[in-house]
């Protein structure tokens, strides 16, 4: 610790130098923390799904439906401990680009279906007793501005005409990184208002298993039951069903992957260079420490002390600047959830400080095989 | 008392036996101190003169631990530095050994008080103890008022002032000069010469030091010749035998 | 008078490890840049090819999408039969088509993922002669036959030619591969739209949209009023091209939102690197540049000297950045179209004009990362350097 004036010191013999390789770093680091965020509003369904949930869609195709009498049949089989549907009604608000999620869901089995998503129990029951409220995200009621009691008009586009919804409650996420984006109302006024050819039938149906562990089998096991039937059906665990969305968004993952990697190896190269200049222009001053009676090891640490802090101090700007954006960018993006989490902003401090040693420590070697005589010699 | 026979002085700090350095360049082997014998006690104000090229700066070195004979023998204070390993040559360096150089060779980047507080980082004193013995030291080269100054803010003969108080700060058991008044002007050098003088006499630290001014060696109780790879005595002023 | 350009070149030679680095952050970032342009201008071109000048796509008003809309047999009878719509010899050049969605593993990771099947009338080919079959043939009408595009049939598992597929509860033959000239429909797999209607259940005679080859471009307008001011009809059309703009739009803006930002914060990091480059430049060559000043050099050629290097330097690195963003044109990637809800092949599209944006923008690197450190090293005391030994 009493060596940190004399490393300081040093980094202020040139304050331009140090900050533009701080800034490097906070720049660096600040990419990471959005790629870090933006990755996980890609797969964020995986992380968050559910271990005991089941989706059944339709097996020919996800836009095909399922009768509404399915649910009975699977609330019956064994290992099933609750069943709920939801159909996707796909409208426009005010404007095509405002794109959210909007579901018509059972309303009596939803909310305990999905317990990460917290609603106060009054809000509830007011959704409960309202044909035409609406349940909405909190970032969603955030972006449009909506209260409880405003009245949202959606234009069908599956199902033509202006439907009119009243926001009867407004539910959070409980743990950081849950969805608030969805809209949901109630199924029983889709099934009045809607055309003939929807009635009677759901989206999909989400099933929670007793034991997690059973969910395999007793995915295979509706998918037996409902085979060689007009509606076959497909089951999955909620995050296989998650990640095979994510699958077909294409190699998002190893986009990021060659982003952060390219970013990265450019700046270990230019902090690298930035400090063999540094260390090179003081030789004679390394000699002079020797002399003093710094011993080798202890000149290899104050230059590798250098290049460390400046990329602590550097990655730990940069990767809150990163966590600051991220709810900006999700209000910007409309349907995504970005966010940066901690073990990822932990990861970043981490790699910002191998950085600092990598580009440090070949510097740092020379500082410390330096030879006296040799620097010292007359010129 | 010294000596340059190799015989020995009584309650000698510095032993040096039969010392050769012999290094390479480009092709040809330089056998630049062959066999030279030194015998220093403690106290003494040693000038040592000679060509250039004599070898007078690698005695200097292999004196303060900063190179290794090829062979033969140094002993300060009853420590054998050739038997020392890298690491320990540089503690001893560190507890025992004040460098002095004609660049002066501050930090520019610390203060005259961070310069001096150097050698001290080395040791186990803490902050205030240290911050006692920076006063100590540069109240002695007439510095005090200015600690917070940086090398640029100074003069060549202040900076060699506040080189002379790094020296010095830790009580080292002696001090290396390698032609301390090299870059000053008149003045300003004899200044410096009256310092180490005062240091020598007053404090008794013992002196080794190289220099090409004949108006330095004299300052010198004993002045030294490197001729020919060892060392050969003449007068000084104040020469004891 | 200028300082000569030699000097500039031999100097980067001295300090060449310093300016390889410079020149290699610039390349990164311009790569990167260049790249994701690159990778939203292939998917909008993609799905603007999809779409002929010369053909309208009529829907039910108020659907954002085929999948959306509903057209009745009847309405496409009054459809037929409106002005402006071409003919052939063998009648008005017109497809009533379906469009669904159905799971097929991918071949490179055998997950599936949601293909677009679109159910055609046999006239398809003729009102979209850009689409030619490139093997096999085009099915038979009335029968569960498939016809695979190009890039579906290099995507998917199971498309070889007379393979049997599976899906909609029934069994389909593969009987011929299309080409449709880098658009959506090569991710598509097309087949007859009443079969279709058929084996997914739908109420037969009901199709989703009608594709209709114009007279000509010209006739568009007159087309659309007779359709949208026929009482039995409630309709919207639109140009095949503006409807696939539209529909590519929200993931183009994506794509392209995300890639500038990226690259703008590269960049910042690339200038940081150039500056640290630059400043240590100008410090190492201190008493050069004093020398060069009592010579004579006016501060201005200083500055312009400093700056034609950085310049100099980012060129370097836009054209190597450029360099390492050419070979991925034409590669073929996919994602998933959230607004229809398919997996979609589509190219990198590096483009001449993209090209040029990438090398603007390493100047404009080199501009920002060499201007502060030339002006600096035109304010270097003269005298003082030159005392410096």
């Amino acid at each position: 610790m009493k060596y940190l004036g004399l490393v300081l010191a040093n980094l202020r013999r040139k304050k331009t130098r140090t900050l533009l390789t701080v800034g490097s770093f906070a720049v660096a680091l600040f990419l990471f923390g959005l790629l870090a965020a933006i990755h996980f509003a890609f797969y964020q369904g995986i992380e968050v799904a559910g271990v005991d949930r089941l989706v059944v869609i339709n097996r020919v195709s996800i836009i095909q439906p399922l009768p509404v009498s399915y649910r009975e049949r699977l609330l019956q089989m064994a290992g099933v401990q609750a069943v709920t549907s939801a159909n996707w009604f796909g409208g426009v608000y005010q404007d095509e680009r405002n794109f959210f999620p909007q579901f018509a869901v059972d309303h009596e089995t939803y909310r305990d279906m999905f317990p990460e998503f917290v609603i106060p129990d009054q809000e509830w029951a007011a959704f409960s007793s309202d044909r035409e409220g609406c349940v909405v995200g909190a970032a969603l009621a955030q972006r449009y501005g909506w209260k409880l009691g405003d009245r949202i008009p959606i234009r069908g586009t599956i199902f033509p005409g202006i439907w009119e919804f009243n926001v009867r409650a407004i539910y959070r996420g409980s743990r950081p990184g849950d969805d608030e984006g969805q809209f949901w109302f109630r199924r029983d006024y889709l099934e009045e208002r809607a055309p003939q050819w929807i009635k009677g039938l759901v989206g999909w149906y989400t099933v929670r298993v007793a034991d997690a562990d059973t969910a395999a089998a007793v995915a295979r096991a509706i998918d037996d039951r409902f085979a060689n039937s007009p509606f076959e059906t497909k089951t999955e665990p909620e995050r296989a069903f998650a990640a095979s969305f994510a699958k077909q968004m294409g190699n998002i993952q190893a986009l990021i992957l060659i982003i952060g990697g390219v970013v990265f190896f450019t700046l270990l190269l230019v902090t690298g260079n930035t400090q063999a200049l540094a260390v090179r222009e003081r030789t004679t001053e390394l000699a002079v420490l020797k002399t003093v009676g710094f011993s080798d090891h202890l000149t290899l640490l104050l230059v590798l002390a250098e290049s460390t802090l400046v990329a602590l101090v550097g990655g730990v700007a940069g990767i809150l600047a990163a966590k600051l954006v991220t709810p900006g960018l999700t209000q910007a993006l409309p349907g995504f959830t970005v966010y940066l989490p901690t073990a990822d902003l932990l990861m970043g401090v981490a790699l910002a400080l191998a950085v600092g040693v990598a580009a440090g420590i070949l510097p740092a070697v020379s500082a410390m095989r330096l030879r006296v005589v040799d620097a010292l010699r007359r010129v | 008392m010294v000596r340059v026979d190799g015989v020995d002085a009584p309650e000698t700090l510095i032993q040096v036996r039969n010392l050769d350095k012999r290094y390479q360049r480009g092709s040809e082997e330089i056998h630049v101190l062959q066999g030279l014998n030194l015998d220093v006690t403690p106290g003494e104000f040693v000038a040592f003169m000679g060509p250039s090229g004599s070898g007078k700066t690698t005695l200097l070195n292999l004196l303060g631990g900063l190179d290794v004979p090829t062979s033969g023998s140094i002993t300060v204070a009853g420590d054998e530095l050739t038997r020392m390993s890298a690491a320990k040559l540089t503690r001893w360096r560190a507890r025992h050994v004040g460098f002095i150089f004609q660049m002066y060779n501050l930090l520019p980047v610390l203060t005259a008080f961070g310069n001096v507080e150097l050698p001290l980082l080395l040791t186990k004193l803490n902050r205030a103890q240290r911050r006692r013995q920076v006063e100590t030291a540069l109240a002695l080269v007439g510095l005090a008022d200015r600690m917070d100054h940086y090398p640029r803010q100074l003069s060549g003969g202040q900076e060699q002032r506040v080189a002379i108080a790094r020296a010095i700060v830790a009580d080292p058991s002696f001090l290396l000069c390698d032609e301390p008044t090299g870059d000053l002007d008149r003045a300003s050098a004899e200044e410096i010469l009256d310092l180490l003088t005062a240091l020598a006499k007053e404090h008794g630290k013992t002196i080794l030091m190289v220099t090409h001014d004949p108006r330095a060696a004299a300052r010198a109780d004993h002045i030294l010749h490197l001729d020919k790879g060892v060392l050969v005595e003449t007068a000084g002023e104040g020469a004891r035998p | 008078m200028a300082i000569p350009l030699m000097y500039n070149v031999r100097s980067v030679r001295q300090r060449w490890v310093s300016a390889i680095v410079a020149v290699a952050g610039i390349a990164g970032t311009v790569a990167v840049f260049v790249a994701m342009l690159a990778l939203a201008k292939g998917f909008q071109a993609t799905l603007v090819a999809s779409g002929s000048p010369e053909n309208a796509l009529v829907r039910r008003a108020g659907a954002s999408s085929e999948m959306e809309s509903i057209l009745a047999l009847d309405q496409i009878r009054v459809l037929e039969t409106a002005p402006g719509v071409g003919r052939d010899e063998r009648g008005p050049l017109v497809s009533a088509e379906v469009v669904v969605v159905a799971a097929f593993p991918l071949a490179a990771t055998g997950t599936d993922a949601n293909v677009q099947v679109r159910g055609v009338s046999p006239r398809a080919f003729a009102v979209r002669p850009s689409v030619r079959m490139v093997a096999g043939r085009a099915f038979e009408p009335g029968l569960a036959e498939l016809v695979v595009g190009s890039n579906a049939a290099r995507a998917y598992a199971g498309f070889e030619l007379g393979s049997q597929v599976r899906f909609g509860g029934g069994s389909w033959t593969v009987v011929g591969v299309f080409d449709a000239g880098g658009s959506a429909f090569d991710s598509e797999l097309w087949c007859d739209a009443n079969v279709l209607n058929q084996v997914f259940q739908r109420p037969q005679n009901n199709f989703q949209s009608l594709t209709v080859r114009l007279r000509d471009a010209q006739a568009l307008r007159e087309f659309k009023d007779a359709a949208t001011s026929d009482p039995r009809l409630t309709v919207q059309v639109d140009r095949e091209v503006e409807y696939y703009e539209k529909q590519s739009r929200l993931l183009t803006r994506l794509i392209t939102v995300l890639g500038t930002l990226i690259a703008v914060v590269m960049g910042i990091g690339a200038v940081f690197a150039a500056l640290n480059t630059m400043y240590s430049a100008v410090a190492q060559r201190a008493r050069e540049i004093a020398t060069m000043r009592a010579l004579g050099f006016s501060r201005a050629a200083v500055v312009t000297s400093f700056l034609i290097e950085a310049l100099l330097i980012a060129l370097a690195g836009g054209l190597l950045g450029c360099l390492l963003v050419l070979p991925l044109n034409g590669l073929t990637t996919g994602t998933m179209n959230w607004q229809t809800f398919s997996h979609l092949s589509f190219a990198f599209r590096v483009s001449p004009s993209l090209l040029l944006t990438g090398v603007a923008f390493s100047l404009l690197m080199g501009v920002v990362g060499g201007l502060p450190p030339a002006l600096r090293a035109a304010r270097l005391p003269v005298a003082a350097a030159l005392r410096e030994l």
